[in-house]
């Protein structure tokens, strides 16, 4: 089971490459998008067929290495 | 004073931080990240670098090192470690260290001098440099805007934790990465866990620049 890890900076946490992405946006002619937040997406091949086993596995590789709690948050999604 | 400096796969700065400490009189060696052994140094330090390529975030994978074990095991004992810069990312990741490093605001890598303002020196890191001088100490990193939320940062400054902010030649703060309250460097609570991003080992001849380095390295030696 594919099981993805979406990982964003923090709300508030000043998000630079977001920022950049933004500007060449507007630069680009993109007038209607007010804001751009970078992040990363880990997908996890997790061997089971139980879904809440699979998001479970997920969290805790999450908690503990894929994102810094301090200054990162993370969303689990099941491909 | 015997001195252990980690090298991790990616290290870069092992040997200019080897080579600093020796200069100022102590005994120091190198210890492979896959060891167990930290050969009872006085000191540890975690150079700078790009430990693991910097994959994931810097400093995340490092920290799961076999040394790293001994190196959180020698802190909780009250042992005298230090990072620098890399070594700094390492030790925030590792949870030795309060708060998290994010991209430069600006997005580039930095690499140049910079004035530092000693902030509080009650440490044996900065014992030998007075509050408010003013130093100027190379630095070189791409992630070195430091980040901490309101409460760690109010216990920073209420516990003396804030060795260094980023400032001009005159003292006026001057930020070149957007961290927090222009802080290049901290400490933990109990003040024998040290963290910076400038690399004060690259300060310690006035051919290479200066030499503002030499009173940070010698600190660790009284």
């Amino acid at each position: 089971m594919t099981v993805a890890v979406n990982v964003h900076l923090k709300k508030g946490v000043l998000d630079p490459q977001g920022k950049a992405v933004h500007h060449a946006l507007e630069t680009l002619g993109f007038k209607d998008i007010s804001n751009v937040r970078v992040g990363k997406q880990i997908l996890l091949e997790i061997d089971t067929e139980n879904k809440e086993k699979a998001v479970e596995e997920a969290k805790k590789a999450a908690g503990e290495l894929l994102a810094n709690p301090v200054i990162e948050n993370f969303e689990i999604e099941v491909k | 004073m015997k001195v252990t400096v980690i090298v991790f796969p990616g290290t870069n700065c092992d040997r200019d931080t080897k080579w600093a400490f020796e200069r100022t009189g102590a005994k120091a060696e190198f210890v492979w990240h896959n060891e167990h052994n930290l050969k009872n140094p006085d000191l540890v330090v975690l150079p700078g670098g790009f430990s693991y390529g910097d994959y994931l975030r810097s400093g995340a994978i490092a920290r799961f090192s076999p040394i790293m074990q001994e190196v959180k095991e020698f802190a909780k004992k009250g042992g005298y470690v230090l990072g620098i810069c890399n070594g700094f990312q390492i030790l925030l990741e590792s949870g030795l260290l309060p708060g998290g490093m994010t991209r430069n605001e600006n997005l580039h890598f930095i690499s140049k001098f910079h004035h530092l303002k000693v902030i509080n020196n009650n440490n044996k890191f900065l014992q030998k440099l007075n509050p408010g001088e003013i130093i100027n100490i190379p630095i070189a990193h791409a992630e070195g805007n430091y980040k901490a939320d309101k409460d760690t940062l109010k216990e920073l400054y209420d516990n003396s934790q804030v060795l260094l902010k980023y400032c001009d030649a005159n003292g006026n703060e001057l930020n070149p990465n957007g961290s927090v309250d222009s802080i290049a460097g901290i400490c933990n609570k109990n003040k024998n866990v040290f963290g910076l991003m400038p690399h004060p080992e690259r300060a310690m001849q006035n051919i290479l620049g200066g030499e503002d380095g030499i009173k940070m390295i010698e600190g660790f030696l009284k």
